[in-house]
């Protein structure tokens, strides 16, 4: 259990970090907190040629708001963003989904890009970053691109990132006064989810997203539908994310998560 | 720009314990190996190895950390306290270690310095960390031995005594 031998850069600018992505493609890998990427090295499931430190970077330290929505630098570690005193009013859902977000001990070095790099179908932060409509913004040594959370996922652990690109920040809007509600089922407060949910408030009704279920984190639109219709429309969701049983739950378990979280986080959203 | 090569031992300086540590080590090295190994600190355990047990949490920077999901490397600049900066004047153990013993918070004592560390932490921010609080801190730590009660008893009983309002008999002879 330790990480197969590879050389370490401790970038001093943003520039010389996208430089050794661009020369070294796929063996390199960024760390940033290292709380997804570490075990990965440590269990050798990844073997990069190197590691690129990104964590010296000030210009990726910054959580500010821009028009309306909030940008979150790729070196913003969980336990700061808690710490951000305007995190519950302008970021309500991530508030809320945060302190399921691994432990306070990990929390304390793990970024908010380092999960969303990372793309854990179970974690809460792509789910979050998906439910909010957010946008994950790219930067390589060529350009800078942005790519809505929806297109962003792709599979277990896989994303839209090319090899020469590092999540330089993520944009999410304001939730502004909208209902937020998040639950999650784990065996332990902070391990991988069963399920996590996620409901916003919108202008139809809600959004509902879920997680630990399909291979990435899915968001559906649930406009305002009473009793037997709602349980119908949670009931197709749930069999759309084609569970599969496992070694903590059932296939038929998330389903029955998916549908009673579900209706209990609309209607919390929504009353 | 930098690059350290992975054959070759890079200069790692922090300070542990109060300590200022200037020594090398190759980039792949692990904070516990390093802590363990390279300064012999043996009181950080090392478990899963994965950042699930939590056996080889430290502080850094004043925060509850994974030592094993942390490079050496990466802490360059930082304080570092291990279990082994608990304890008191002449080894005397401090008030969170008494209330442990008293209350038979540890059997193997595997888990016990990780544990220690978090609820040191949590306690020197908020001496008056409930219940609730001090059981949502231990989740980050896996004890096979206590069925965690004991445990939840002492750091309640450690942060009366920080608070002042204690009685006699909770405090050791």
């Amino acid at each position: 259990m330790k990480p197969a031998a590879f050389d370490y850069v401790r970038a001093e600018s943003l520039d010389e970090a996208l430089e050794v992505l661009r020369h070294e493609g796929s063996d390199a890998r960024v760390i940033a907190g290292g709380q997804s990427l570490m075990p990965m090295l440590n269990m050798r499931l990844s073997k990069p040629r190197v590691l690129v430190d990104i964590m010296r970077l000030e210009e990726l330290r910054k959580v500010e708001p821009r028009q309306g929505r909030i940008v979150i630098g790729a070196a913003v570690r969980q336990a700061e963003l808690l710490e951000w005193p305007s995190l519950a009013r302008e970021l309500t859902l991530l508030s809320l989904a945060l302190p399921w977000t691994g432990h306070v001990q990990t929390r304390s070095r793990g970024t908010i890009c380092g999960s969303v790099a990372h793309a854990d179908p179970s974690a809460e932060l792509p789910l979050t970053l998906l439910a909010l409509d957010g946008e994950i913004i790219l930067r390589s040594a060529r350009r800078q691109r942005r790519v809505a959370a929806r297109d962003f996922f792709r599979g277990v652990m896989a994303t839209d990132r090319n090899d020469d690109e590092l999540i330089e920040m993520v944009e999410l809007p304001t939730t502004n006064g909208k209902r937020c509600a998040f639950r999650e089922v784990a065996r332990r407060h902070g391990d991988f989810a069963i399920v996590a949910c996620a409901a916003v408030e919108t202008d139809r009704g809600a959004r509902l997203a879920i997680g630990g279920v399909a291979d990435t984190p899915v968001a559906r639109e649930f406009d305002r539908l009473g009793g037997s219709a709602l349980d119908d429309a949670l009931n197709a969701l749930a069999w759309d994310l084609d569970a599969r049983d496992d070694f903590h739950a059932t296939a038929r378990y998330r389903r029955d998560l998916v549908r009673m979280i579900g209706r209990d986080l609309i209607a919390e959203v929504t009353r | 720009m930098t690059r350290m090569s992975a054959e070759q031992r890079h200069r790692v300086r922090f300070i542990l314990n109060g300590e200022p540590v200037d020594r090398m080590c190759e980039p792949r090295v692990l904070l516990t190996d390093f802590i363990r190994h390279e300064i012999g600190a043996t009181g950080t355990h090392v478990g899963c190895e994965h950042g699930v047990c939590g056996a080889c949490t430290v502080e850094i920077d004043g925060w509850p950390a994974r030592a094993c999901l942390t490079l050496a490397l990466q802490i360059d600049g930082c304080k570092v306290r291990t279990v082994e900066g608990l304890t008191g004047k002449q080894g005397r153990l401090g008030v969170l270690q008494s209330a442990f013993r008293r209350n038979h918070a540890l059997q193997c004592g595997f888990c016990t310095a990780g544990i220690l560390i978090s609820l040191d932490i949590l306690l020197a921010r908020d001496p008056r960390a409930d219940e609730a609080e001090i059981r949502e801190v231990l989740t980050g730590h896996l004890c096979r031995c206590t069925g965690y009660a004991p445990i939840v008893k002492a750091a309640l009983e450690a942060a009366a005594a920080l608070r002042g309002d204690t009685n006699r008999e909770a405090i050791d002879a």
